[in-house]
Parts: C-alpha cells; structure tokens; sequence
C-alpha cells in the first residue's frame, strides 16, 4: 500500500516525510539491526505473557463450534438491567466522570444489600471499591498488600488469574490441592476437600494472605462452615489475610449455602471480599466489581485503584446500582434474580450432568458456580502421536474442538506446575448456556461414540 | 518489616470481650501486622479526592475537574443505546480482552491513516480503561526500579505516582514562560523547555520521556521544532516515549497537532494514548486505546491481562461506531473532530474576555479545553500565610470555591512537592462548558471585581 509523500526542507532543521510503506519498511529492518533494542518489559512481568484464554478463545471463535469453554453465559441478561442502562445513558452528567472509588448510589446499593447478607454495618464510602471486574478487584487487592518477600496461598484447582498476578506483586505462591475423597459413583464438588494438616503446613511467618475461591471455579465446590473455620483459625493463628473470591456466591444449589468467611469471628478485619456484576446479573461484558472490607484494608485498596485507572465507567455503575435497588427490595421474593438465576442454572447443570453421564462419563456435579469437571481419560482417547509438549487435557480439548466441534478448558490451566499431572485427565464445562447451545451439545455427546474409531 | 507470627495481645482482648459472636465486634479490630505495600508509599495523596469534594460542595459554577458539562454528541449515545438494547445480547458479554474487534479495526485504520503507516488492529493497537490506565500499563511495561522517566512540568497528576508506583524515579523539566510582547496576552505556547536544561535531565538511567501535547494544563501544543529537539534526545538516548495526546483533536487558531511518533525514529519507541472520553465527550465512558510498535504493546498486553484484561463491551461498541462516522466525514465542516473544537474555541475566548475583564491574567491556550490564568491581582483577598505549607493557590482555589462558589484548580496540583510553589499564582479553569455555565461563571468574576474595587 502507498501513501502520498509529502517532503518539507527547512533550512537548518531536520525534515521529515512520511515514506512509501515499502521504503519505511526496509528502513525499519535495517534500523532495528543496527539499533540494540533495550526496551525489553520489566522484571515484574517476566513470564507472566501466555495465558490460557488467549490460546482457547481463538481457537472457539468459530461459529460452527458449540462453546462450553469460556465462563460467559450466551443466555440474555434480564430485560431491566438493560432498560436500567438505557436509561443511564440517556442523563447526560452519567456520561462524564463519577466518583473515583464507586459511583454513590452503587456503592450505597451495594452497601445495603451487604449489610443485610452479612449482618454488620458496611460504610458505603470506606469499606467499598467498585473495580474494572472482580478480576480488577482481585489485582488491586494483590497490588496494595501483597509484595516481595511475601508467600501467598492458593488452593488448586485455581482461577488461572492468582498465579500471574501474585508473582507480578513480586510474591511467592504457595499451592495446596483440593483432593478428591469419595469410593461412591456420583462424585460431586463436595468430594473434594483441603487437607488440614497439609494446609497448616503451607502457613508460616512470610504468609501474607490466602485465596479463597467459594463457590470454587472449576469445580464448583461451595465451602462449609466447617471448611471455612479451618481456614479462618490459621489465618487468625497465623494473623493472614484472607482474599475471598466470591464471585458465584448467588449461584448455589439445593441444599446448599453460601457462607461468607468475612462473616465468621475475627475475619472481617483481615478479609477482602470479591464481587461481581458480571456473574450476579450475567452481564460479564460490564466489567464492574467490587471489594468489600474493613477501613483500613479497603483505604491501600483504593490508593491502587487511583493510581491505575482512576475511576469506572458511569452509566454501568449507574444501571447496575438500579437494578440491585430492584433485586434488594425483594430478597425475601423468590422472584428476585439472585435465586431465580440460581434455580435456573441449576436445571442446565443437571441437564449438562446426565448429557454427560449418558455419554459414560462421571461429571463432579457442582454444589455452586456454572462450570463442571469431568474426567475424561475413561474415553480412553488415544492422543499419544500428537507431538506437543502439553498435558493431556490440553490435547485433549484441542483434539475434541476439532474433531467433535466441543470446546471446554482443559483443567491443568488452573494448576500450578507441581499438580498439573493430577489433574491432566480433566475438562472444565461451563453450563450457563441457552437450551439451544445445550441440544447442540447433546447431540454431539449422543453421537460421540459413534464416530469414534 | 517485623513480622509476628501469632496474634497480637490487642486481638486477644477483643476475642475475649466479645460473646454474641461476630456483630459485636467493635469496628477497632486490626490486624497487627503491617499490612499495605511498599510500592503505595508516598502516592496515597490526590489532589483530585479534596478538590471534587469541595466541587460538589460548595460550587455553583464547577470549572475544575475536567470533564464537559455537555453531553457527547446524539450519534453516540445512539450508537450506545443501539448496543445495548440490539438483538445482539452478546455485547453484554466479554469480549477480545486486547480490545473489541470493530473498534480495534477502525482505530488501526483511523490512526494507520493519520500517520501513514498501515496498522495491524491485532497487535499495534489495545484498548484501555480510558487513557488513565492505558499511562499505568505503559509504566508498569517499561518502568522497573531504578529507572528515570522525564516528565515535563507542568503535568497531568498521574504520572508522577504512576512512575513511582513502578519503582522508577521521575525527573522532572519545566516549561518555563517567556515574557509576551507589551500589551499581549501571555499564549500557552509562549511557555517553552530550554533545550540545554532538557539535555541535561537524560542520564543513562532514562527510560522514558512523558510527553503531553496538547498539554493539560497549560493547554500548550508543541511544534514540530520543540518535537524534533525530544525526538532527536529520545534516539541518542535510545528511550522510550510515552505519548498522551487525549486533547489530539482540541486544537484551535488552525494550529495542527503533529504527532510525536510521525516523526523520523519515532515509531518504534513511542506508546501513542488516546481517549474517547475526551474525544467525543464521554469522560464516563472509560475507553482508551494505546498504538504503537508490536513489541512495545505486546509488553501492554501482558500488563493488561494481569490487571484489568477486558473492557467493557458495549462503550466500545458505540466508541467503534463512533470512528467509523468520523472516518467518513474526516476533514469535513460536519465532522466533530471539526466541530467540537470549533465550539470550545468559541469558548475558550468567551472564557479570556471574562477573565481579562476582571484582572485575572489568562494564558490562552492553543489547545485542550483548559485555561490557566495568572492570579497576582488577586492576591489580597487570600493573604499570604506565613509558613504555610499549602502553595498559596491552593488555598486561593479553596478559598475562593468556597466564598465566590467558583470551582478552579491550582496550578501548581501539576508540579512535584519540591517544585510547587515555584508557580503558586495560576489557577487552571476548564472551559468545556455550556453558555449558560461560563456566563454565571462572569458574573461572579464580575460581582468579584466590583466588590474589591469598591470602597
């Protein structure tokens, strides 16, 4: 492709021109020779560039591939928290600049919905920051907390994104795996538990915190009070603090509870508590979330947050603060979204588990969270001639996007290198998918073994 | 740091006290260890926190914080309203985490355009949450600890903090004014780098210039001549150069904006910033974008999906919705990038009549929507505090918001600590405003002056 040249002489001064895009380019090779290039990225993110999702997003773009990979629901988001939008936008100050640490009516709103699940007073101002996402929560948690010289702990299988980001807080992870304990048929989320004595041994003076992830993605497990007392009393022994990535918490089943650590005895001032919109109203494309705690953790929380991107996006906050005044009004209403979602995933997850099930495989039904592990290696799929240095489960899922037009995430992206070999022979599925994209899905499982050799 | 490994006394006695369990717990319960970072040290302060505050309490003309107080143009809040509600419900959702395909596309066409340069939507371009954490990938990609980074003074607030929160040490050059002819008012591009003084900052630790033309807040927009003297620095010196150009189409008296990384050498080490809240008046919107060579953005990315990773979905629709318009009306009368600085011109010298009419001494400014006026005159009616360690115009802004209702910012907000009060007499005005807002803001400068010169 040319452009036009353009060429200025100035007596004395040096000219510039913009170039045919043929010459400018064998001007950059042959500078880009001569000029040792130093500007390599710095030591704090060193080796944190690949990423899980880069790699299997791509390859699931395709159309013709039913998608059960990526934790996105391709269900609609309800109609009022669009029309909430709708109307934001149309108020011409909720297109400019709100406050830096959260918008005042969702803070508030979120202020109050809190207080009531965790029955203590949440100062909207002080111990709230809404962030780009719970994934933006979780980073300025690390980034104001954690740093060199500190360990933190992260239970296996774990959201991919801790790992990267407690080392580029200069930290060491300390890993400790979920182990599964059952003899029974029906494996479920519950059936894998933490070790106590293993998970003392992981807490010594250079702790600094532990993640917690309940309900658990990929797993799906919801922690018990009695779970969770463990943890507590080693964070309170070890004086830690607790990261507690609650996500999902809307989103568990019968029989079920969803407890908030922060909630138990000597937690709430040593706990940050992560939410999000996107997985509350299935609106993961908002991007708002937020951390909850006490003054003094929240304040180094939001000196990150003005230090990185300095404040959220107005009419989000705006639609997203409406519509949990909606949903706080009726939580004693069946109908309010946070239980008819919850009741309406869990349907799909006992569709997904019997698709599978029939398929001859044994799904971890998921006490919580949209997503279900299953272990594949009973499939006995022969991958031994495909020549690349990744673990099964990664040959695997590329295998079966191909072949079987399926596409899950291989677990072992959620271990850290020590456990990968436990975990290899698992996929992750995400079920917060419409009926279509589910009868889609049942008919490949139904057909799988007819067209394996 | 000490660090213990058992709880402290205090925690103890606040177990004991308390029977009824968890809700009884007094708000007083700390942990005893030292908790925040050592990269938060020093940068917890914001001038931006105290300033809105006051705003919002005591103004009733806000000409501070910079932000419009007119809405972004009927084309994009329909391209917004036409995301969101569209049989599309998947723009609810995530989408490419580098940056939404469509607006990736345009930008690489609009800016491949506008540099002569054909761009790869994929790898030299990533969208940000706003330009603002587009400045944070680009420190925390190149700034490792025991760098220098020149940032040119003064400066948009962040930059400092920012280069500090990466470990690196700012270093920092004043554009220093020069006398206007007899009579004439002082012009943003009368305020100038000495280009010995420049030279001298660069050592062998410099990783990075900040360079912010059209620059808030003095609104200067540097020429081609003052570009090459920094390019020429940044290749002898083979630096970095990240490039804030969010105010690119606000650029008035047929000024031209040249960007920095046009210029010979300049591309493969320059980090272009750009803005769709300031280019098309959405400041809440949060969308940004950073161009520039892959091999400096593939390092963005990295940063990026460790931080943030995905923008939200639907601005980004209508911002790509946005471009497309404009790239079919570029250079025409009915193009915004025509038409906004058309209208803020208009008011920009609306702004220095009112200002010169009462002895306020405005500094025009060439571009931005911002106005930095020099308050001598006015001195008497905030006296001077001796020992105060407030610069003397942030307590002229403090106190004139909250006796004159009028919100500004003061100048020296956009110097480091040991160089505030080297410029304590300026307060920065923003003039992206209605009519109606820049007229209650002359009648109180109006109302201001009769009352000082009245017996």
């Amino acid at each position: 492709m040319l452009f036009a040249s353009r060429s200025f002489c100035c007596l004395g001064i040096r000219t510039y021109q913009q170039r045919t895009d043929l010459l400018s380019r064998s001007i950059k090779i042959s500078a880009s020779a001569t000029m040792a290039f130093r500007h390599k990225n710095t030591r704090r993110i060193e080796g944190l560039d690949s990423n899980v999702w880069v790699e299997f997003t791509k390859v699931a773009a395709d159309p013709s591939i039913v998608n059960l990979g990526q934790g996105l629901p391709d269900i609609s988001p309800p109609s009022y928290v669009k029309e909430e939008l709708a109307k934001a936008a149309a108020v011409d100050r909720l297109n400019q600049y709100t406050r830096g640490f959260g918008h005042l009516s969702l803070v508030k709103a979120l202020s109050q919905v809190y207080e009531r699940v965790c029955g203590r007073k949440i100062d909207p101002l002080t111990d709230i920051l809404v962030t780009v996402g719970a994934y933006g929560s979780l980073f300025s948690t690390i980034q104001a907390l954690i740093e060199e010289g500190d360990e933190v702990i992260i239970i296996e299988p774990f959201y991919d994104c801790y790992e990267p980001m407690v080392k580029m807080a200069g930290a060491k992870p300390v890993f400790i795996p979920l182990r599964y304990k059952n003899d029974g048929n029906s494996p479920s989320s519950a059936d894998w538990v933490l070790d106590s004595a293993e998970l003392a041994n992981k807490f010594n003076s250079k702790t600094k915190a532990i993640i917690l992830n309940t309900p658990h993605n990929p797993i799906g497990k919801v922690f018990t009070r009695e779970e969770l007392q463990v943890i507590a009393d080693l964070c309170i022994k070890h004086d830690t603090l607790c990261i507690s990535d609650e996500v999902y918490e809307w989103l568990v089943y019968k029989g079920k509870k969803h407890i908030k650590i922060a909630t138990l005895p000597g937690m709430w001032e040593r706990t940050i508590t992560i939410g999000s919109a996107g997985k509350t109203y299935s609106v993961t494309g908002w991007k708002l979330g937020w951390s909850i705690g006490p003054e003094n953790l929240i304040k180094h929380l939001q000196v990150v947050h003005q230090n990185t991107l300095y404040t959220c996006s107005t009419p989000l906050q705006e639609a997203l603060a409406q519509a949990f005044w909606i949903d706080y009004k009726r939580m004693d209403d069946p109908d309010c979204y946070f239980y008819s979602l919850s009741r309406e995933l869990e349907s799909k997850r006992d569709r997904m588990a019997q698709l599978l099930q029939e398929s001859g495989l044994k799904p971890v039904i998921p006490d919580g969270g949209y997503f279900m592990i299953v272990d594949v290696s009973t499939l006995n799929v022969d991958l031994s001639d495909v020549d690349e240095k990744q673990p099964y489960d990664y040959k695997f899922v590329k295998w079966m996007i191909t072949s079987k037009k399926l596409s899950a995430i291989p677990l072992s992206a959620f271990c850290g290198p020590e456990t990968k070999r436990q975990f290899e022979k698992y996929i992750r599925f995400c079920f917060i998918k419409k009926d279509s994209t589910l009868d889609a899905a049942e008919v490949i499982l139904k057909n799988w073994n007819k067209q394996t050799a | 740091m000490l660090r213990r490994a058992g709880p402290s006394l205090r925690h103890f006695l606040l177990e004991r006290k308390s029977s009824a369990g968890y809700s009884s717990y007094t708000s007083e319960a700390k942990m005893s260890r030292p908790l925040q970072a050592r990269r938060l040290e020093g940068i917890d302060k914001n001038i931006w926190v105290e300033f809105v505050k006051l705003a919002a309490t005591y103004a009733t003309v806000n000409l501070g914080q910079g932000f419009p107080d007119f809405p972004p143009p009927d084309f994009l809040k329909e391209a917004f309203v036409r995301a969101l509600s569209g049989e599309n419900h998947m723009l609810h959702q995530y989408t490419r985490a580098f940056g939404h395909p469509p607006l990736v596309k345009i930008l690489a066409q609009f800016f491949g355009k506008l540099l002569g340069r054909d761009l790869d939507p994929m790898t030299n371009v990533m969208v940000t949450v706003g330009a603002y954490q587009a400045l944070f990938c680009c420190f925390q990609a190149f700034v490792d600890e025991g760098d220098e980074v020149i940032i040119i003074e003064p400066f948009f607030d962040c930059y400092e903090p920012m280069v500090k929160m990466a470990g690196g040490t700012p270093v920092f050059v004043p554009l220093r004014p020069k006398a206007p002819k007899d009579g004439k008012l002082m012009s943003s591009a009368d305020w100038q780098l000495d280009p010995a003084e420049l030279a001298s900052k660069f050592s062998e630790r410099t990783k990075a210039i900040v360079l912010n033309s059209p620059n808030n807040p003095l609104g200067k927009v540097f020429s081609q001549g003052e570009l090459e003297l920094i390019a020429d620095l940044c290749e002898k010196h083979d630096i970095l150069c990240i490039s804030d150009e969010v105010y690119e189409w606000l650029v008035y008296d047929g000024k031209e904006h040249i960007r920095i990384a046009s210029l010979r050498g300049m591309w493969d080490r320059t980090v272009m910033i750009g803005s769709a809240g300031k280019t098309f008046s959405a400041t809440g919107w949060k969308v940004g974008w950073t161009v520039g060579p892959n091999r400096l953005l593939q390092h963005l990315r990295t940063v990026h999906q460790n931080s943030a990773y995905h923008c939200a979905t639907i601005a980004q629709e209508a911002v790509a919705q946005g471009f497309q318009r404009e790239i079919e009306l570029y250079g025409k009368p009915d193009s915004y990038f025509v038409q906004l600085p058309k209208e803020l011109q208009q008011k920009r010298d609306w702004l220095v009549q009112s200002l010169d009419a009462v002895g306020m001494k405005p500094i025009i400014p060439e571009g931005t929507y911002f106005l930095v006026a020099d308050i001598s005159e006015f001195k008497s009616d905030v006296p001077e505090v001796p020992d105060s360690d407030e610069p003397y115009d942030y307590r002229f802004a403090k106190w004139m918001v909250k006796n004159k209702g009028l919100a500004a910012i003061p100048l020296s907000a956009f110097y480091c600590g040991a160089h505030k009060n080297n410029y304590n007499h300026f307060i920065r005005f923003c003039f992206a405003k209605e009519e109606a807002t820049l007229k209650a803001a002359n009648d109180i400068l109006q109302k201001w002056k009769r009352e000082k010169t009245s017996p």
